[in-house]
């Protein structure tokens, strides 16, 4: 059926307003990325902000996008997880 | 800190979270005459909430009862509705009930939160938006204040009404870490349609609305529900799934809203839409085992960040709205009795104890575990075979019936083993006496 509606998640991410914070609100411990096989984070967040990037051996944060919802911190223990500055992040205005 | 600034920053009762709780505390509190202040992170009330979601009458009513004159009310809903999805097939339980169709009310979150805030400091409370606690100032081992981005402040009384992720709950230790098993992850989709086509598609018409519960088929068996709500001109669409299952699964919770999306009895109703946004949060679903320890000196918890949620029937904004005024009510008796000490604030625990919020959810308190123990059968399977059952019955195709229902039943007990019945007949038992006992 036709409709108007993206199914690309980052299509979806860019009908949110924000306010981007200057700094970082998630915070993963890298060397325990490492270890990590699962890498649930990459899965379940629904804003899609983690990835790993298998070449650099690092998961990519984008924290800009975060929903501050907090599934990530809930399912691993290595993510230092705090709201952002004051006023800032995600702000919704129809949900 | 010197006595001389605590006193400069210091106030009656400080609520942080400007959500239903916070705002029905704090109000309380300013029309028993002291003063409050209300506090939130976001750059106004409502811009960090999500919710399926509905406001009920009754509890809308008990804090602001005029609210039905100006309040950001979307549609009431007056049509009930429960999809029990196969892949290809659904069949829809629909409940009306002409004689009371204000019951609850479908609003938006970014209007409804600002306007129970803009209410709430007519009548006093002073607010502070773009506002983050950082965490609590604790002397001698009670809650004296809080700490900001700007500056320190100070109250007799902190509430906490900072929402299911409550870092202040969890850095008072009041509750454990919460386990994924324990809430769900709902995403949604607000979704605008003009409001004749809303009205013709949901057969609505002005002002009332339709809620849909979604059971089944593109869920694949996961512990969870979709849902649907009719706003004026805008169409809410989302789900909420275990995060364990989710978890376990690896499942991406937008591919599976896309897959409930694309099935053809949810399909039809935003077609020719456009996505207005994209949201996500957490709902509590430990219900009564999980609530924490909802007081301690000189703070109570309220709201989401007490896990007061009772799932089965989707009621959260209104335990929310309740226990903040029962805190509210609490502080004012302990502000008049200048005691601030557990001992005085056990009294919002009594209030809750004694009122349908506790009540319910220890009637409720096992019924998620029982339910999430048999996921695949009532919400997979048993829809699936309703699907079939209807399937059969309604079509004809110049075979015999008879061969069809016999093949029907055998198949019902083939595909099911008697095991398996039989533990699905036992949590069926144990959910009918559990809520009547």
């Amino acid at each position: 059926m036709e409709n108007n509606i993206p199914e690309n998640i980052e299509n979806k991410l860019y009908k949110v307003k924000y306010k981007t914070d200057s700094k970082c609100h998630l915070n993963p411990n890298n060397s325990k990325c490492l270890q990590c096989i699962d890498k649930v984070c990459t899965i379940i967040c629904p804003a899609n902000v983690y990835n790993y990037n298998e070449t650099e051996k690092k998961l990519t944060v984008s924290y800009e996008k975060c929903l501050e919802c907090g599934a990530c911190k809930l399912i691993c223990k290595n993510i230092d997880w705090v709201y952002p500055s004051s006023g800032k992040g995600v702000n919704f205005k129809n949900s | 800190m010197s006595e001389e600034i605590s006193e400069k920053n210091k106030i009656d009762v400080i609520v942080v979270g400007a959500g239903p709780a916070g705002v029905s505390a704090a109000i309380t509190i300013a029309r028993g005459g002291k003063k409050v202040v209300l506090v939130e992170r976001g750059s106004f009330a409502g811009s960090k909430n999500m919710y399926g979601g509905v406001i009920y009458s009754h509890a809308a009513k008990e804090i602001f009862p005029n609210f039905e004159d100006n309040a950001p009310i979307e549609r009431f809903v007056a049509s009930h509705n429960y999809v029990l999805l196969s892949e290809n097939s659904s069949t829809i339980i629909s409940y009306e009930n002409y004689e009371q169709e204000k019951n609850a009310f479908v609003a938006i979150r970014a209007k409804w939160d600002k306007w129970c805030v803009e209410e709430a400091m007519k009548e006093g409370v002073y607010y502070a938006p773009e506002t983050l606690v950082k965490e609590l100032i604790l002397k001698d081992g009670k809650v004296v204040g809080i700490t900001t981005d700007i500056e320190d402040y100070y109250a007799d009384i902190v509430i906490i009404a900072d929402g299911v992720n409550s870092l202040l709950a969890k850095q008072l230790r009041l509750r454990e870490n919460i386990k994924p098993k324990n809430v769900a992850l709902g995403v949604k989709e607000v979704i605008k349609l003009p409001a004749e086509i809303i009205n013709n598609r949901f057969g609505l018409t002005n002002e009332k609305g339709a809620a849909y519960e979604l059971v089944g088929g593109p869920l694949e068996g996961l512990f969870g529900l979709g849902f649907i709500y009719t706003n004026k001109d805008s169409v809410s669409i989302g789900l909420g799934v275990s995060l364990e299952d989710l978890k376990n699964k690896k499942i991406k919770p937008y591919e599976l809203l896309e897959k409930l999306k694309s099935h053809p009895a949810i399909a039809k109703f935003i077609e020719d839409g456009e996505l207005l946004e994209y949201s996500a949060h957490l709902i509590p679903e430990g219900g009564y085992n999980c609530i924490p320890k909802l007081y301690t000196d000189g703070a109570m918890i309220v709201g989401d960040a007490a896990m007061l949620v009772n799932n089965v029937h989707f009621e959260g904004t209104n335990f929310a709205m309740i226990s903040g005024k029962f805190a509210g009510e609490t502080a004012l008796e302990a502000l008049e009795n200048n005691d601030f000490s557990s001992n005085m604030l056990c009294l919002y625990k009594k209030k809750l104890t004694n009122s349908f919020i506790l009540k319910d959810l220890k009637t409720y308190k096992d019924v998620i575990s029982v339910l999430s123990s048999r996921t695949d059968s009532f919400l997979n399977y048993y829809p699936s075979k309703v699907n079939e059952f209807f399937g059969i019955f309604t079509t004809a195709d110049g075979q015999e019936k008879r061969a069809k229902f016999v093949k029907f039943t055998k198949d019902f007990f083939r595909k099911r083993s008697l095991a398996e019945l039989f533990k699905d007949a036992i949590a069926g038992i144990k959910l009918v006496f559990g809520i009547l006992k």
